[in-house]
C-alpha cells in the first residue's frame, strides 16, 4: 500500500452547474454524443426508460401500500431523483458494485433486485429480499454486487471503502459506487473514507445525491461552503464533478469518466449529482415547513428525469407514444403485482427471529470454531 | 512445550492464520513500520510484506468501516485497535455495520472481521485508556467476544476468531502481554463459547474472565493456604458465546459463587452470569451470589488509587469469606 503523499493535478469542473443549470429550459443534452453513450443502441436507451418507469410505479405503488397501513416505520421514496441511480449503475461493469444509504429502492430496482421480494420486504414478510429482517433502508443483494441498503446516514462510506481496497487487494479490475445524500457529507465517517480512499489509491467512486435538503434542512443551513459539496475532495487529492441529475445522458457520461479513473488508476472520485425529491423525507414528513409546493412543483413540471428522457428520446424517434404507454402500463402491472405477492406472503416465522444473526449458529455442525450459548433467553 | 509471553502468543496466531489463509490481513494504527504500539505485531511486516501488514492513519471510523466493508468480500481483517478505548469513535463501524449486517440481509452477507486490542485498567493512565468494554459490545447480538488470560488461550483463541465467519472482538490486555506460559508449536485453535477450570476445587467457585481470572488464582492460593478453603476458578474467555454450562456445573459441586471482573459492576457480564446461576441453579446455592468488580467510577489515574479501584487479590479473599461464612 503506497502512502505517498499525492501532488497530481487533480480533474475539477470550472463552473458550478447547480443551480444555474438547472434553470435552463431543457434542450436536447449536450451529452448525446459523448462517448459513453455514442455506442447506446436504442433498444439501450428504450431499457433506459424502462428502468426508470420501473422505479417510479413501484414507489407511486409504496405509497398506496403505506397509506393502508401495510408499511411499517420508515419509508423514503426516491421519486424524482431516478436518473441517478438508473445512469450510474447502467455504466457498471462485472466487477463494479455499489452501497448507499436508506434511500435504497431506486438502486435496488436497478441492480435487478425483484419487485416482489422488494415489496414484501417493506411489508416485513418472509419472502422479502431480507426474509423481512432489514426493511425498507436495509435492502441487499450481494449476488448483484449491491451492499445495502445502510440506515446510519454516511455509515457506508467507510464499508464502501473497504469494498473498494477488497477489489484492489484481490486484483480485481472494478471499483465500488457509494451513494450518500448531501446531508452525510458532514459525516465524520465520510471524511475518514476520503482520506482512506485517496492515500490508499483506492477505485471508489462517492457519490453525493444532491437533493437540496437532509430532512428538512437546506444544504446553505446544513453545510460550510455551500456552493459545491464535491469540492471538498480537493482537500484530500481528490477528482470531482459536478453532475445534472436530470440528464440521463450526462449522469452516464461523467459517470464513465469517474469509473474509468477508477479501473485504470485505482483513483477515487466525488461526484456532486444534482437531483431533486417530489415527496417528504420520508413517508412521515408533512413536507409544510422547509420549501414551497412551487419548487416542488417547479422541479415536477420542468426537470422530472423520466419526462426529460422521453422527450430525448421521442425527439431521437427512439420511442413512440404507444411505447411510452406500453412501457408505463407494464411498469404498473410489475408494481400492482408486486403488492399482490407481498399481501399474499406469510410473515417470518417466529423461530426465524433468532435465526441469521451468527453464521456459525446456522451452519451448526460445519466448519466451527465455536461453541457455547450465544443466545440469551 | 515451547514457552511464549502473551504478546508473542497473539503474534504466532496472526503468523500462522497469515500463512494458512491470503485473505488475511493485518491492519492498524502503528502495526507495520512501528512494529506495533505494543510490539504484539513485531516483524509481521518484514515477514509478509507491506500488502499484508498495513499502517492506518488515526482514523478507527474510517479503517474499521472499510475493515467492515472488506470482510464482506471475503478479506479476513485482522484490526489492532491501540487501545479499546478507542473503538468508541467507531462504534457505529463495529456494532450497527459489523454486529448488524448479517442479520439485516436475512443471512445473506458475513462479516469475518477480527477487531483486537488492549482493554484493561491498571496501568495509571486515566479514565480515557481505561475501558473494558467487554460486556457493553457482548450485548449486542451478532458479535462476538473473547477475552484471553494467559498465552495459550490468546493464541488458540485468536486463531479461532481469524477462522470465524462472524465479527469476533478480542480483548487483551496490556499487563498480561509478558506473561509467559506453555504455548505448543502444532496447530490447535480453543474454541470460542467454551470456558475452562483453571483451577479444580470443592468449596468455592470464582467465575472470572482476562486478567481477573490471573487475580483470582493468586487469592484462591491464599485462601487454601491461609483459610483451609478449596477454590475452583472458572475462566470464561469467551464473553458471547458463553459457556453456561461449565459455570453451572461447577456451582452444582461446589455450591457457593463469586464473580470476579474488572468491568465497572452496572450491566458487567457478571450481572449477566448471576442471573444465569439463579436462574438455573438455585436451589443449589448455599449461600448468595458474591460480586467483586472495579469500584464504580471512572478510572481514576493516581496509581495507589487505580490498584485499590481495580479487583485485587485480597479483595477478592475478602469477599470469598463472606459468601463462604
Ligand atoms: C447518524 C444519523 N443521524 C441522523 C439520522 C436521521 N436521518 C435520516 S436521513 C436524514 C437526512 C439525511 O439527508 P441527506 O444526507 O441529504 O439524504 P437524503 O435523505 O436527502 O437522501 C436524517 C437526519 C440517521 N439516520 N443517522
Ligand atoms: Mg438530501
Amino acid at each position: 500500500m503506497s502512502n505517498r503523499h499525492l501532488t497530481t493535478a487533480v480533474a475539477k469542473p470550472t463552473a458550478l452547474t447547480h443551480p444555474e443549470s438547472l434553470k435552463n429550459p431543457a434542450g436536447p443534452s449536450a451529452f448525446a454524443k459523448d462517448p459513453a453513450n455514442a455506442g447506446l443502441t436504442k433498444a439501450d436507451k428504450v431499457k433506459l426508460y424502462t428502468q426508470m418507469a420501473r422505479i417510479r410505479h413501484f414507489e407511486q405503488r409504496c405509497i398506496r401500500t403505506y397509506q393502508q397501513g401495510k408499511i411499517g416505520g420508515f419509508l423514503h421514496l426516491y421519486v424524482g431523483q431516478e436518473a441517478v441511480a438508473v445512469g450510474t449503475l447502467s455504466v457498471l461493469g462485472k466487477n463494479d458494485h455499489l452501497i448507499t444509504g436508506y434511500r435504497d429502492h431506486g438502486h435496488a430496482l436497478m441492480v435487478g433486485m425483484d419487485m416482489n421480494s422488494c415489496m414484501a420486504e417493506l411489508q416485513g414478510k418472509a419472502t422479502g429480499c431480507s426474509k423481512g429482517k432489514g426493511g425498507s433502508m436495509h435492502y441487499f443483494a450481494p449476488d448483484k454486487n449491491y451492499w445495502g441498503g445502510h440506515g446510519i446516514v454516511g455509515g457506508q462510506a467507510p464499508l464502501g471503502t473497504g469494498i473498494a481496497y477488497a477489489l484492489k487487494q484481490k486484483g480485481l479490475k472494478g471499483c465500488c459506487l457509494v451513494y450518500m445524500g448531501d446531508g452525510a457529507v458532514n459525516q465524520g465517517a465520510v471524511h475518514e473514507a476520503y482520506n482512506l480512499a485517496a492515500l490508499w489509491d483506492l477505485p471508489v467512486i462517492f457519490i453525493i445525491e444532491n437533493n437540496g435538503y437532509s430532512m428538512g434542512t437546506s444544504q446553505e443551513r446544513s453545510t460550510a461552503h455551500p456552493g459545491s459539496l464535491a469540492k471538498r475532495a480537493e482537500g484530500y487529492g481528490m477528482d470531482w464533478d459536478l453532475v445534472n441529475g436530470h440528464d440521463l445522458y450526462e449522469v452516464r457520461a461523467k459517470t464513465a469518466i469517474a469509473v474509468k479513473r477508477a479501473h485504470e488508476k485505482n483513483r477515487p472520485t466525488v461526484l456532486e449529482i444534482f437531483t431533486y425529491r417530489y415527496f417528504g423525507h420520508s413517508m412521515a414528513d408533512p413536507d409544510k415547513t422547509y420549501r414551497d409546493k412551487e419548487e416542488i412543483k417547479g422541479y415536477r413540471e420542468e426537470k422530472d428525469p423520466i419526462k426529460l428522457w422521453e422527450k430525448e428520446l421521442l425527439n431521437e424517434g427512439v420511442l413512440t407514444d404507444a411505447l411510452v404507454a406500453s412501457i408505463n402500463e407494464a411498469a404498473m402491472e410489475e408494481a400492482n403485482k408486486a403488492a399482490d405477492f407481498a399481501d399474499a406472503s406469510p410473515y417470518p416465522t417466529v423461530e426465524s427471529i433468532t435465526q441469521d444473526i451468527y453464521w456459525e449458529e446456522d451452519n451448526r455442525g460445519k466448519d466451527t470454531t465455536s461453541r457455547g450459548t450465544i443466545i440469551f433467553e | 512445550m515451547p514457552i511464549l509471553s502473551y504478546r508473542e502468543a497473539i503474534r504466532a496466531a496472526m503468523r500462522e492464520e497469515m500463512k494458512r489463509d491470503e485473505n488475511v490481513v493485518i491492519m492498524g494504527e502503528e502495526v507495520a513500520q512501528f512494529n506495533g504500539a505494543y510490539k504484539v505485531t513485531e516483524g509481521l511486516l518484514k515477514e509478509f510484506g507491506p500488502k499484508r501488514v498495513i499502517d492506518t492513519p488515526i482514523s478507527e471510523a474510517g479503517f474499521i468501516g472499510l475493515g467492515v466493508g472488506a470482510s464482506m468480500l471475503g478479506i479476513r481483517p485482522v484490526m489492532e485497535l491501540m487501545f479499546w478505548s478507542f473503538s468508541y469513535v467507531a462504534f457505529d463501524q463495529i456494532v450497527n455495520n459489523a454486529g448488524n449486517i448479517r442479520y439485516m440481509s436475512g443471512g445473506l452477507i458475513n462479516c469475518p472481521i477480527v477487531i483486537r486490542g488492549p482493554a484493561n485498567g491498571g496501568t495509571n493512565v486515566g479514565a480515557t485508556h481505561s475501558h473494558t468494554p467487554e460486556a457493553m459490545l457482548a450485548a449486542h447480538p451478532g458479535i462476538k467476544v473473547v477475552c484471553p488470560a494467559t498465552p495459550y488461550d490468546a493464541k488458540g483463541l485468536l486463531k479461532a476468531a481469524i477462522r470465524d465467519n462472524d465479527p469476533v472482538y478480542v480483548m487483551e490486555n496490556t499487563i498480561l502481554y509478558n506473561d509467559k506460559g506453555e504455548v505448543p508449536d502444532e496447530d490447535y485453535i480453543v474454541p470460542i463459547g467454551v470456558a475452562d477450570v483453571k483451577r479444580a476445587g470443592t468449596d468455592l467457585t470464582i467465575v472470572a474472565h482476562g486478567r481477573a481470572v490471573i487475580t483470582s488464582l493468586k487469592a484462591a492460593e491464599i485462601l487454601e493456604a491461609e483459610h483451609g478453603v478449596s477454590v475452583e476458578v472458572v475462566d470464561l474467555r469467551s464473553i458471547r458465546p458463553l459457556d453456561e454450562e461449565t459455570i453451572l456445573t461447577s456451582v452444582r459441586k461446589t455450591h457457593r459463587a463469586l464473580l470476579v471482573e474488572e468491568n465497572k459492576p452496572f450491566c458487567g457480564v457478571d450481572a449477566q452470569v448471576a442471573y444465569i446461576i439463579q436462574s438455573k441453579a438455585f436451589d443449589e446455592l448455599d449461600a448468595p451470589i458474591g460480586r467483586v468488580s472495579s469500584i464504580d467510577a471512572p478510572q481514576i489515574y493516581s496509581k495507589p488509587l487505580e490498584d485499590v479501584q481495580i479487583p485485587s487479590p485480597a479483595r477478592v479473599v475478602e469477599a470469598a469469606l463472606k459468601v463462604l461464612a
